[in-house]
């Protein structure tokens, strides 16, 4: 019996080393970015690294607006995110309640053509994507990187595998009462499916706001880049600005941090969804 | 009309017909942006592989002339080799980092939705905010955080990282890892959860070990995760792009041939060169790959099946 306590002992001061180093691991970059983002560019590499009780200088967080046009960049992000984002949401369930909900002529075809895609990354079609949109005279505009996001197979494959799920005497019972599909999609359907509409919102959102081969192959002209652009420039020019740069680093992460503050649950649940069921 | 649904030919439009018009509509708005700019595109891929194009010019027919290129060009042969490369070292180091992550923090431990977050939060961080730290903590001079450990705790030479060509893929081997492996333990997360708890009890009352429970029970029951783990892994490492732009790209992102990857070829052909046909050859290269990837992903799946 003595033993077996000591045993437990034992594991539980390993797993708490382990732990330890993890938190070291993962939040060491996190915490030389703060630290890093409030000092002068002359101390950020003194040996041995300062992590405390140095005088903060704010004025990086107050320079890095002028230096570069951040709120531009960030205005043009967030307009890019929010469109992008409702549209995913508004198009994916829309067409994701037909492939659910109704039977029709051309069904299965329609979602194979999905479903193939999915499989097809996106750096194989981006060179033909880019010359098309080209033609149409919408490179360097922001109205392609919005058709670039809005549209994906993802986005409909995740909202029909959640409608799967509600059973259909729901739908059958609403269309006796002689309520039309649309008024099942929008008083019945779209109410009940909150997460997994939480779920495809934080995952285009992340990947709309963080997006950064589409901007660079799209967006030339200096007015229109996003924030991701914008802050690789800043550091391509300035490459020893360095406490400007965390600042505007620091800056880039927090509406990812605080969306995923938010909607941690919804982001682990759409993981496993697509992981459960292959 | 509800109460006799086959009533055909009342209106202008039969139910049936009706039916589908809605549901049409509501497949629509997707399917047509859908349609027209990625199942295009990817179409347009097919054809540009097998011409010869700058964009502007009209296309001209070359068969497989751009294949035979692209097996001939010292850059793209160097990005093959640095994508398999890169994913050779990157799954197995990721798969075996998440298990362990995931195990860790599956124990009923104070702090693990603490933990887990904390491990989690790379993933959605923005690259460029994340990889500029990483170059400062690894710049190659010896103020840097990485060459101090380095020196200071195993006395070893500073290193040079990202800077010189030697460590350049080690270097975006340990970021691949540490942005993703979070991700990746969700998904064991969850398989962990999916295993029964019977299968351990029965087994402790057997006297088996942790170490027996590990290899006899969790490691097999977590089969299938590991393997749909190891196919995502393996198909994303092949995607691999952005991480080498930031990481080696130098101050205009060109980068070398140390640490080219196929869709930086494919991206230098096409937007620096414009040599739409030769890229587009590329593109189908790694449209091979991923497609072999994921039918082996098929076909292992339904053997699970047929267990």
């Amino acid at each position: 019996m003595q033993s077996k306590k000591t045993n437990r002992l034992i594991a539980h001061i390993i797993i708490y080393i382990l732990l330890f180093f993890l938190a070291v691991i993962m939040l060491v970059p996190f915490v030389w970015m703060i630290t890093a983002s409030l000092k002068l560019n002359k101390d950020i590499f003194v040996i041995p690294y300062q992590w405390l009780g140095f005088t903060p200088r704010w004025e990086n967080y107050v320079d890095i607006w002028t230096r570069i046009p951040l709120a531009k960049y960030a205005v043009n992000t967030a307009k890019l995110t929010v469109i992008v984002t409702l549209l995913q949401i508004l198009t994916s369930s829309f067409a994701a309640y037909a492939f659910a909900k109704l039977r029709f002529k051309g069904r299965n075809l329609l979602f194979l053509a999905y479903i193939a895609t999915i499989a097809v990354p996106w750096q194989v079609y981006m060179v033909p994507q880019f010359i098309f949109m080209r033609k149409l005279g919408l490179a360097d505009t922001h109205l392609a990187i919005i058709i670039l996001q809005a549209f994906s197979a993802f986005g409909v494959f995740l909202m029909r595998q959640f409608y799967e799920e509600i059973p259909d005497s729901l739908c059958e019972a609403a269309r006796i009462d002689g309520m039309s599909e649309y008024g099942i999609y929008a008083h019945i359907m779209l109410p009940l499916s909150k997460p997994a509409l939480s779920t495809l919102c934080i995952f285009t959102f992340v990947n709309t706001w963080n997006d950064f081969l589409g901007p660079l192959i799209y967006l030339t002209t200096d007015s229109k880049k996003t924030l991701q652009i914008g802050i690789k420039m800043f550091i391509s020019q300035y490459s020893a600005e360095y406490g400007l740069i965390m600042a505007a680093s620091v800056i880039s992460l927090i509406p990812v941090l605080i969306m995923f503050m938010l909607l941690q649950q919804y982001f682990v649940a759409g993981i496993t969804t697509g992981a459960v069921k292959g | 009309m509800r109460s006799n649904p086959e009533a055909a030919g009342t209106g202008f439009l039969n139910r049936q017909q009706k039916r589908t018009l809605v549901a049409y509509s509501f497949i629509a708005p997707n399917f047509i942006g859908f349609a027209v700019f990625t199942l295009g595109p990817i179409i347009l891929a097919f054809i540009m592989a097998f011409n010869e194009w700058d964009g502007s010019n009209p296309m001209k027919f070359v068969g497989i002339r751009n294949f035979i290129d692209l097996f001939t060009n010292d850059r793209f042969l160097a990005s093959l080799k640095n994508t398999v490369v890169y994913s050779l070292f990157t799954v197995p180091l990721t798969l075996v980092a998440a298990l362990a992550l995931a195990i860790l923090l599956n124990q009923k431990i104070k702090g693990r939705t603490f933990f887990r977050t904390v491990t989690f939060f790379p993933y959605v961080a923005s690259l460029v905010a994340v990889a500029a730290v990483w170059n400062m903590l690894f710049t190659p001079g010896k103020g840097g955080l990485m060459n101090q450990l380095l020196m200071n705790v195993f006395h070893a030479e500073p290193l040079k990282w990202a800077a010189s060509p030697k460590t350049v893929m080690l270097t975006i081997i340990l970021f691949s890892i540490w942005k993703t492996m979070g991700y990746y333990m969700v998904i064991y997360l969850a398989g962990l959860q999916g295993i029964s708890e019977d299968l351990y009890e029965a087994a402790a009352l057997d006297g088996a070990n942790t170490i027996q429970k590990f290899w006899y029970i969790t490691l097999p029951q977590l089969k299938p995760t590991t393997f749909f783990v190891s196919v995502m892994l393996t198909i994303n490492c092949f995607k691999i792009y952005d991480i080498v732009y930031m990481l080696a790209g130098g101050s205009n992102g060109v980068v070398n041939k140390s640490a080219m990857v196929l869709v930086y070829y494919i991206y230098e052909e096409a937007f620096r060169n414009w040599k739409l046909g030769s890229a587009s050859a590329a593109s189908l290269v790694l449209f091979v790959i991923v497609l072999i990837i994921t039918l082996i992903q098929f076909k292992f799946e339904k053997n699970y099946a047929n267990d």
